[in-house]
């Protein structure tokens, strides 16, 4: 690559700081411009390292991630520019790195407000090294058809619509980054379009001149006529006075510097300060004009008729027409087009039962904040959650007495067993409580909705207690929900005991005088043959269903689905986690079951 | 407009600051200063003075011991872009000016070491006091750097009969992009510049600006005039501001102001409700509101339109008079502009609208024709 250019259709960039809408950016406009190679050979985000997914055009690309300026630099020998994103913090270390390798030779600063003397260091080690920085403060440049920094020329239609997808004729640099857009609608429209358009940042010193960018585009002989926007402030225009007096700028120049309206601004005092007597020139946007006017700079009288003058010069030149390429046509991002209603497709999931899109969650159309002001129970949620309905204060209150009866039975049965052995193998508590909720099934917590299908189909087909328990007996099934291994007649289940006294409130309750009914057949042929608490619990549910005009289908679908089941789960998480917690609270440790209480056969 | 981090700062605190820092970097130096308030300055607190083109009122005063002193020196530091300068003479306080010619510079290089620089032999003092001055100088230096300093001058700059050194006028300026330093600043305040009193509608747009990462300026500059500035971005409001002016209406102009950095619909709602306001204050004839802009990098024109488009509509029986026009491009302006030229018909107000194939402060000279009739 010449020496004069800065980029090409080659050209390589690290981007540091993982930027994703501008790295996607730099990628659209390398498709459109029919680059063989992205723009971006890597990225640089400090702490973090892998590959980064992004589009060159349909396609989508890995580029790497590294977490070091050094490690990039020599895995990527060929990239030669930076773009800077790190905050005004941490530009000047990452920068200054960036300046000192061999490979990278330009870098360009975005960061806004940089102290000037961390600027001016730097300014000094690109000297030294024979590196360019473009900004601080800028957003960035873009050389057509070749090369994008970043953000620079908005959005894919402007780019398009201002033909930076080839390069044209014009060299241009400014000191505002967010007026480079514009300039280069202008140049569009009144030459043949930008070769190379810079904006250097509005800092007092920036890291490259605008004089320094003019001489570049004097020796590229693909650049025909330089444009150049300024500002009052500082001294950038008169360097270019001095250089297009020595005859080091020969292309000619059309040249505005913007601020002539701060004459009529009301004032801050001048003290006058000896500062403003040192041979200083003067820094406001008229005499810079008229200034740069003197030197044979075309000047227009002001910005409104800028373009004219620009249009004027580049007549002047005749050049011959450029070639116009044809531009791919780059797809839309799915979510640009699902705006458009330009795209559809069939969703993968659905959900009837909440919403987290909005400002907060809604469950089945009840928003958080009114779940909360409305002091809405367990209950509620679990009714609203898997019922997908409100229930009445009795079936709610109802649900949260079997999770609190149905929360523990101690440290023996084989859920609080497993999760306690587990517990104490040291793993964690999800896992422990996995470990502990994986035994419950037919033999252990798992019977209520069995107990609620056979109990609701035989009292729904009219079927006698006695005919039951006969019909159970000559398939040789046991009876889901009767029998205890400890409690009887005698000596009652407490917890079924509460369970029938709250259901003497449902409205209906036909179920569980059924069960009551098989419970004194099965009790003739055995005193433990009592109706248990999942079976209480599982005919109940059906009582409730009942009670509340579910429908038959909605009843038979509940218990179909598991969701009885799914109560005693709920519940007796909140047991096996506590002893969970209980074990690691006292330091338990791992458990081994002794040889003497295994039988051993040979 | 163009946002300048160096910042003066008040004299009081250059002299505290320096005092308490200047023996870390090898000069002991102690200066009584004392800041007072209206009960010792009767008379002059509040008073209001003009100096130039600008009143204000004065509101700060420091009260120093009197220093008996022979000479009156001329130090200045200041910074440029390869090097900072070390200004001296020997012909300083109220007539420096007159004997600039004695003025040294002495350039230091930036990342340069100030104790490799040469100063004794060019500073134009002679005798005892040579070294004493050279020593204050090197101290001053690495004070300068360190703490952030982008300009400092010291006129007159004198000693008292025991040598000791006393800055008696003190600039100081500093960056305040210098985030390094705010520590060693230690909540120091940097003033407004001296004079003009703000109006309540730059007040209140202050205070937007504050709530938010947006960027929301108002500066009213002729309550009479007749044509309002409504633009987005600071480079392209700077140039609307400059066309107004360059094309000779410079007095007609009512404000300067920008709306930029993405804003959300409520505070350019505000904004614009606020300009809104200035502009159909006190007759309408012949006024013009500017609805301006660049073509903008990724604000979505559209959204942006929907906050000035609501203000338009509730001050639209102030604005039947009125002539409107807007020019914008960027992301999404077709339907931005589609807004416009509808709210046009809907409110009855003639609002002419041009994209991005228009220049972007044509609508700053059909505004003027406008305005002539034409």
């Amino acid at each position: 690559m010449e020496n004069h250019n800065l980029f090409s259709r080659d050209t390589e960039a690290f981007i540091y700081n993982l930027k994703v809408a501008p790295i996607q950016r730099m990628l659209d406009f390398d498709y459109i411009c029919k680059r063989s190679k992205p723009s971006v050979a890597a990225i640089i985000n400090p702490g973090n390292s892998g590959y980064h997914k992004a589009f060159f055009g349909t396609k989508e690309i890995l580029i790497p991630v590294y977490s070091k300026i050094s490690d990039a630099v020599t895995a990527h020998s060929h990239a030669d520019v930076m773009v800077n994103f790190a905050s005004f913090r941490s530009a000047y270390s990452s920068s200054k790195e960036a300046l000192e390798t061999k490979t990278i030779r330009t870098v360009a600063i975005i960061a806004e407000g940089m102290p000037e003397r961390d600027v001016r260091q730097l300014i000094s080690v690109a000297k030294k090294n024979n590196k360019i920085i473009i900004g601080p403060a800028t957003v960035g440049g873009i050389a057509a058809g070749a090369f994008r920094i970043g953000n620079t020329a908005g959005t894919i239609e402007n780019i398009i619509s201002c033909k930076l997808y080839r390069a044209g004729s014009v060299g241009f640099v400014s000191k505002s980054g967010g007026l480079t857009n514009e300039m280069c609608n202008v140049l569009g429209r009144t030459t043949d379009g930008v070769y190379e358009a810079i904006a250097i940042g509005g800092d007092r010193y920036p890291g490259s001149t605008m004089l320094e960018h003019m001489l570049r585009f004097e020796q590229n002989p693909e650049i025909k006529m330089i444009v150049g926007l300024g500002e009052l402030g500082g001294d950038e225009e008169y360097a270019i006075i001095e250089a297009k007096k020595k005859g080091k700028i020969t292309k000619p120049i059309v040249m505005w510097v913007s601020g002539t309206c701060t004459k009529i601004f009301p004032g801050e005092v001048q003290f006058g300060h000896a500062g403003a007597k040192t041979g200083k020139l003067e820094e406001s946007a008229d005499a810079k004009n008229k200034a740069l006017r003197d030197v044979g700079v075309i000047v227009p009288n002001s910005f409104e008729d800028f373009d004219k003058k620009i249009a004027e010069v580049f007549a002047s030149l005749k050049l011959p027409a450029k070639k116009e390429p044809e531009v791919p046509k780059l797809p839309l991002d799915y979510d640009a087009a699902v705006k458009k209603s330009a795209v559809r497709k069939p969703t993968n999931f659905i959900s009837t039962i909440s919403d987290d899109r909005g400002d907060e969650p809604y469950y089945v159309g009840i928003p958080m904040s009114k779940l909360i002001e409305n002091n809405y129970s367990i209950g509620d949620v679990i009714s609203l959650l898997w019922f997908k309905k409100r229930l009445p204060e009795y079936a709610t209150k109802f649900i949260e007495m079997c999770i609190i009866i149905a929360a523990d039975h101690g440290p023996a049965v084989s859920g609080a067993h497993n999760a306690i052995v587990a517990a104490r193998a040291g793993k964690d508590t999800v896992s422990s409580l996995c470990s502990g909720l994986l035994t419950i099934g037919p033999r252990f917590g798992g019977a209520i909705d069995d107990a609620a299908r056979f109990f609701k189909e035989a009292c729904d087909k009219g079927l006698s207690a006695e005919q039951f328990v006969e019909d159970m007996k000559k398939q040789g099934m046991l009876i889901p929900g009767i029998g205890h291994r400890i409690k009887s007649a005698k000596n009652p289940d407490k917890r079924v005991e509460l369970l029938k006294e709250y259901a003497k409130s449902f409205p209906s309750h036909k179920y569980l005088d059924y069960a009551l009914a098989v419970e004194q057949v099965t009790l003739k042929k055995a005193d433990n043959l009592i109706l248990n608490v999942d079976g209480c619990i599982g005919v109940l549910f059906v009582d409730l269903f009942d009670s509340c005009k579910f429908s038959k289908e909605e009843i038979d679908e509940i218990v179909e689905l598991g969701y009885l089941n799914g109560i005693f789960v709920l519940a007796r998480s909140i047991g096996l986690m506590g002893h969970v917690f209980d074990q690691k609270r006292l330091k338990q440790p791992l458990y081994r079951h002794p040889w003497d209480d295994i039988l051993f056969l040979p | 407009m163009i946002s300048i981090p160096r910042k003066k700062i008040r004299e009081y605190d250059a002299k505290k600051m320096l005092a308490a820092n200047l023996a870390k970097y090898g000069y002991d130096i102690s200066l009584e200063v004392a800041k007072v308030d209206e009960h010792t300055i009767k008379g002059n607190m509040g008073k209001t003075v003009e100096i130039g083109s600008v009143s204000g009122v004065l509101t700060n005063f420091i009260i120093e011991p009197f220093v008996e002193h022979d000479n009156e020196y001329f130090l200045a530091i200041m910074s440029q872009r390869e090097e900072d300068i070390i200004l001296f003479s020997e012909k300083g306080g109220v007539d420096v000016e007159e004997h600039w010619h004695k003025i040294i510079q002495i350039p230091v290089p930036i990342n340069e070491n100030i104790e490799n620089i040469s100063i004794t032999t060019r500073l134009p003092v002679s005798g005892e006091r040579k070294e004493r001055i050279v020593s204050f100088i090197k101290a001053l230096y690495k004070y300068y750097v360190d703490f952030g300093c982008t300009y400092i001058e010291m006129n007159p700059l004198a000693f008292d009969k025991q040598e000791r050194v006393y800055p008696l006028g003190f600039v100081c300026e500093l960056d305040d992009c210098e985030h390094k330093c705010e520590g060693k600043w230690n909540g120091l305040e940097f003033p407004q510049p001296f004079g003009r009193k703000l109006y309540p509608q730059e007040k209140f747009v202050a205070e937007l600006d504050d709530k938010t990462g947006a960027s929301l300026k108002l500066t009213v500059l002729n309550p009479d005039g007749k044509i309002w500035l409504l633009v987005a971005g600071g480079g392209a409001s700077v140039i609307y501001t400059d066309t107004v002016v360059d094309l000779g209406y410079g007095k007609e102009l009512g404000n300067y102001g920008e709306y930029s950095g993405d804003p959300n619909e409520e505070e350019t709602y505000h904004y614009a409700k606020t300009v809104i306001g200035l502009a159909t204050n006190g007759g309408q004839e012949d006024r013009t509101l500017l609805i301006g802009g660049g073509v903008a990098n990724f604000t979505n024109v559209a959204n942006t339109f929907k906050g000035i488009i609501r203000a338009l509509r509730e001050s639209k029986e102030h604005l039947q008079k009125m002539k409107i026009f807007v020019r914008r491009g960027g992301p999404n302006y077709e339907e931005g502009l589609k807004m416009m030229r509808e709210l046009g018909n809907e409110i009855n107000v003639a609002i002419d609208v041009y994209g991005p194939e228009t220049h972007m402060t044509k609508i700053v000279d059909l505004a003027i024709k406008q305005m002539n009739g034409h």
